[in-house]
């Protein structure tokens, strides 16, 4: 059955009503992404306990990306400088607004020859929805999903929610972990820190 | 009813029952003595404190830019949309400069809430943006709106002769720089 003009001038309006609200609040707190970011609360800073530390061999791991490759750590060894962004949950605060952060800073990690690789513990078509709210991301985003958060476990990142942390590793060429930013899970780690990490790496 | 109308009654539904996008047409409003009160660092950019009329180290207040009308876009270099934005505030500042009867009289700035010097200097860089961002580090813009900030946020003020201001329009989301223009002018003209 085919819309009559009268329908699609009514749903323009609802399309352009809607997207009238497609902001962010500043860490992206409930309107962002179209209204659609639930906000959970302050939550708990940090809920797990650290396995790995800095000068560990970081684990390795293949996991499944949003662009339908698998995206292996070891891959980069002798190659790039890695850096892992885990986040907690895609349509959350913070969250929604940290990889668009790092999707402009793509300088910062050129500079110290570092590739930068999304993880969370979502699925794959509810990280492919979540992303193309970002615009076009430049680095590869992957799921920890299945089986549930395995490689954030082995990080020690893992929370006891199934959600993970807010952390950042820095993982050199050689495979070892040079930084560990296990962060507050409600506030947003500064790019400078991040920056000034990077910069230390051998390029 | 037919499936179309069924779209239709949904989506209505949805557009009055989701907090989110009943929220977004909700007016902002701004407290004008908080925002004269925030203090904000003088940029070391000497065309920066050229263009706002400013002198000296240390920090300043919105009454002190000279001008009659200041612009203040509220975003976070986080934010996508900021980002998809700033090529159209882009567009205004260029609007407002090469505009005889605006120019010197209108001025813009940014402040990027949560952002620190840093953060908003990638944002300055990636967008290459010719009008003074300043960092908000601590949210303190947050204590002269009503709600939660959502970004972009357009606020526009009136000076009030050194002595404080008026704020004159208050807009969440993205805008139309002609058309905004437009409006705020209409709003300042007599009545």
């Amino acid at each position: 059955m085919r819309p009559t003009s009268r329908q699609w001038l009514t749903l323009a309006v609802i399309g352009a009503f809607a997207v009238s609200g497609c902001f962010s609040a500043a860490y992206g707190k409930s309107e962002g992404f179209g209204g659609g970011i639930y906000d959970p609360g302050q939550l708990k800073p940090t809920d797990s306990g650290s396995i790995v530390k800095k000068g560990d061999k970081a684990p390795d791991f293949i996991l499944p990306s949003i662009s339908g490759n698998k995206v292996t750590l070891s891959e980069f060894r002798g190659k790039k400088n890695v850096v892992l962004s885990f986040v907690p949950a895609a349509w959350t605060p913070v969250c929604s607004q940290q990889w668009p952060g790092y999707n402009i800073a793509k300088d910062i990690f050129d500079k110290s020859d570092a590739v930068l690789i999304g993880i969370s513990v979502d699925n794959i078509p509810t990280l492919y929805a979540w992303t193309k709210q970002m615009g076009e991301l430049w680095f590869p985003v992957v799921s920890d999903f299945w089986p549930h958060g395995a490689v954030a476990k082995t990080y020690g990142v893992l929370r006891d929610d199934g959600t993970t942390e807010r952390a950042l590793f820095i993982i050199d060429k050689q495979g070892i972990i040079r930084y560990i930013d296990v962060h507050d899970i409600n506030t947003m780690p500064k790019l400078e820190d991040l920056a000034k990490e990077l910069e230390k790496l051998q390029k | 009813m037919s499936i179309i109308n069924c779209v239709l009654a949904l989506a209505t539904v949805a557009l009055v029952a989701i907090p989110g996008l009943a929220r977004a047409s909700e007016p902002l409003t701004v407290d004008a003595g908080a925002l004269a009160g925030m203090q904000l660092s003088i940029a070391e950019n000497a065309a920066a404190k050229d263009y706002l009329g400013l002198k000296g180290t240390g920090t300043f207040t919105m009454p002190q830019i000279k001008a009659d009308t200041v612009i203040i876009e509220i975003f976070s270099m986080y934010c996508p949309i900021c980002q998809a934005e700033a090529p159209v505030v882009n567009e205004l500042h260029q609007l407002i400069e090469n505009t005889p009867s605006l120019k010197g009289k209108v001025k813009l700035i940014g402040i990027g809430t949560g952002n620190s010097h840093f953060e908003v200097d990638v944002f300055r860089k990636k967008y290459n943006i010719l009008f003074p961002l300043f960092p908000d580090e601590k949210f303190l813009i947050q204590k002269a709106v009503s709600e939660p900030i959502r970004t972009p946020t357009f606020i526009a003020i009136k000076q009030i002769d050194g002595k404080g201001l008026k704020v004159q329009r208050a807009h969440v989301g993205g805008i139309k720089p002609e058309q905004f223009m437009k409006e705020l002018m209409a709003a300042q003209s007599p009545k």
